[in-house]
């Protein structure tokens, strides 16, 4: 099998800060892969090179598009989303002022090709196409269980809400990659259960590939099959749980070298 | 007291179409936040069109009336290509001023090829009048009230009930976060200037029916109103900015009736400087703290 998303030899420079420094990674579809490392190692920074925030200094981003594989590394973001990668956000960014179902509906709108002309004249282009990503945001807000709320306005919902809208937004997207940024961030004990069932359940349904940062050591060991662990920018080790647990730089990038 | 009633229909028909100009600032700057010191000169340029091809090719009302905002419109996009999307991420206070050369640019473009001096409209709408009990009203007012509450409707169905809409709103609350919503941020942005500009466009035709004589700087002082009143009603806030021109335009014509007309600018920007001190986020403004 191909992997669906492969990183070569990937670096981003800001100034004279390599903040992702020559980091391969390869990932096969369907896996669900966790990238620790301490604060500021780069995950947030990886992230954006991936859905195109950031141009990478050096390095491809190769994707796996209709069969073949395609460098996504410095397109455009709105276009990379367009392949079908999703992500979700460190701090939330939701679009405050607008309903939670508008939310879920903006992320849809790009499966949708009515032109101003059909919608001042309301043809019946307009009505079905409108119809039919409002069905199919209600069932990514069942998905999350944020159907009974979705007329309120995204900024009111209470916090943990606000993540699971955020995934049900990410879903929208209709994603072969599903990118989370520290989904359990804030979130209590239980909430980090749900959550980590909810991981499941999605990734199940939408056959996803998700990758996501997490602090949150019990979810990641838990959930992640594979994990990368970053430390300045540079990739440190990949492996699963146990090795991850047992290996040597890891801990010393965590709990510092023993006196 | 019919003076009074009258002066509230005077009010109206001017305020609608202050309101109309005040949109084109207020979507622009809830997107960009940039105030568009040229949309005056895009209003000028709609009433110079709709003057144009009313005089040269005999185009009536309606018709006139659509030509005058798709040029608009695409004069409004073009702008934002070549002028602002370069300087998007350069300091606000860059845009800014490009956006005052804009204006000149457009001001005096206008007067090399059409002259510097007044030109009248032909009559395109009837100026008859009704007698409604003590009030009068012309065709032209009717006219201009029914077409800015069309026009209003429309872009409030736009802007809340379809994508373009709903990009919009998502563009100017987070404009990197739409981005990996799959929403192409340059699009929208030019879309927005479309129907801003195309709205002005509406109000240049109708201001040249009702003052009935146009110059190449005519957008100058309309333009700046149009500002304060979207200023007054919280500038980034469609209804503010309709509440805002109406406001605006009543004021105005309550000063040249009650007051004298020498006033009539000068109580503009006094209203200007009394939002600033007493609520700079203006009527229906957000309350948006700086982040540190």
């Amino acid at each position: 099998m191909e992997p669906i998303l492969e990183v070569k030899n990937l670096t981003r420079n800001f100034g004279g800060l390599a903040a992702v420094s020559n980091v391969s990674m390869q990932i096969m579809p369907g896996e669900l892969i966790g990238l620790i490392g301490p604060n500021g190692a780069g995950k947030t920074t990886l992230f954006n090179l991936l859905t195109g925030v950031y141009e990478p200094s050096e390095g491809l981003i190769e994707m796996q598009v209709d069969g073949k594989p395609k460098q996504i590394g410095g397109m455009k973001p709105y276009k990379i989303t367009n392949l079908g990668v999703a992500r979700t956000f460190q701090n939330i960014r939701l679009f405050k002022s607008m309903t939670v179902l508008e939310n879920v509906e903006v992320a849809m709108q790009r499966n949708i090709q009515y032109g101003t002309m059909s919608a001042i004249l309301r043809l019946p282009k307009f009505y079905s196409e409108e119809r039919w990503i409002k069905e199919k945001a209600i069932e990514y807000l069942k998905d999350v269980g944020l159907y009974q709320k979705r007329n309120e306005l995204a900024t009111n919902l209470p916090y943990g809400e606000q993540r699971r809208l955020e995934i049900a937004r990410a879903l929208a997207i209709q994603p072969k990659i599903l990118y989370l940024d520290e989904p359990a961030a804030g979130m209590n004990p239980q909430e980090t259960a749900d959550l980590t069932k909810l991981i499941h359940e999605i990734r199940e349904k939408y056959h996803l590939t998700i990758i996501l940062i997490e602090h949150d050591m019990s979810l990641v060991m838990n959930i992640c099959e594979r994990i990368y662990v970053l430390d300045y920018g540079k990739m440190i080790a990949n492996g699963n749980p146990e090795e991850i647990k047992n290996n040597e730089f890891v801990i010393k990038a965590y709990l510092g070298e023993e006196i | 007291m019919s003076q009074f009633l009258q002066q509230i229909v005077n009010g109206l028909s001017l305020g609608s179409i202050y309101a109309l100009i005040a949109l084109g600032y207020t979507m622009v700057y809830g997107i960009i936040k940039l105030i568009n010191f040229a949309h005056g000169d895009v209003y000028m340029i709609g009433a110079y069109t709709a003057f144009i091809v009313t005089t040269y090719f005999g185009f009536s009302f309606f018709p006139a009336l659509i030509t005058c905002m798709v040029v608009c419109g695409l004069l409004g996009v073009l702008i934002e290509r070549i002028a602002y999307r370069p300087l998007r991420h350069s300091p606000r206070i860059t845009a800014l001023i490009t956006a005052i050369g804009v204006s000149y640019v457009i001001e005096y473009t206008t007067a090399y090829f059409m002259g510097s001096e007044k030109r009248t409209y032909p009559q395109l709408l009837s100026n008859a009048s009704f007698q409604l009990g003590p009030i009068k009203i012309s065709t032209q007012q009717i006219y201009i009230f029914l077409i800015t509450i069309v026009l209003m409707l429309l872009l409030q169905f736009i802007i809340q009930k379809t994508k373009m809409g709903r990009a919009m709103r998502a563009v100017s609350t987070d404009e990197n976060a739409a981005k990996l919503m799959g929403i192409n941020v340059d699009n929208t942005i030019s879309f927005t200037f479309l129907i801003g500009s195309a709205l002005a466009g509406a109000a240049g035709i109708l201001v040249g029916i009702y003052y009935n004589s146009i110059n190449p700087l005519m957008g100058m002082v309309p333009g700046l109103k149009a500002f304060v009143a979207a200023v007054f009603g919280g500038i980034g806030s469609i209804p503010g900015a309709m509440i805002g021109g109406l406001f605006i335009g009543m004021a105005e014509t309550m000063v040249i009736a009650y007051g004298s007309s020498l006033y009539r600018d000068a109580i503009v920007y006094a209203i200007l400087i009394i939002v600033l001190i007493v609520k700079p986020t203006g009527l229906l403004g957000k309350n948006e703290r700086e982040k540190v």
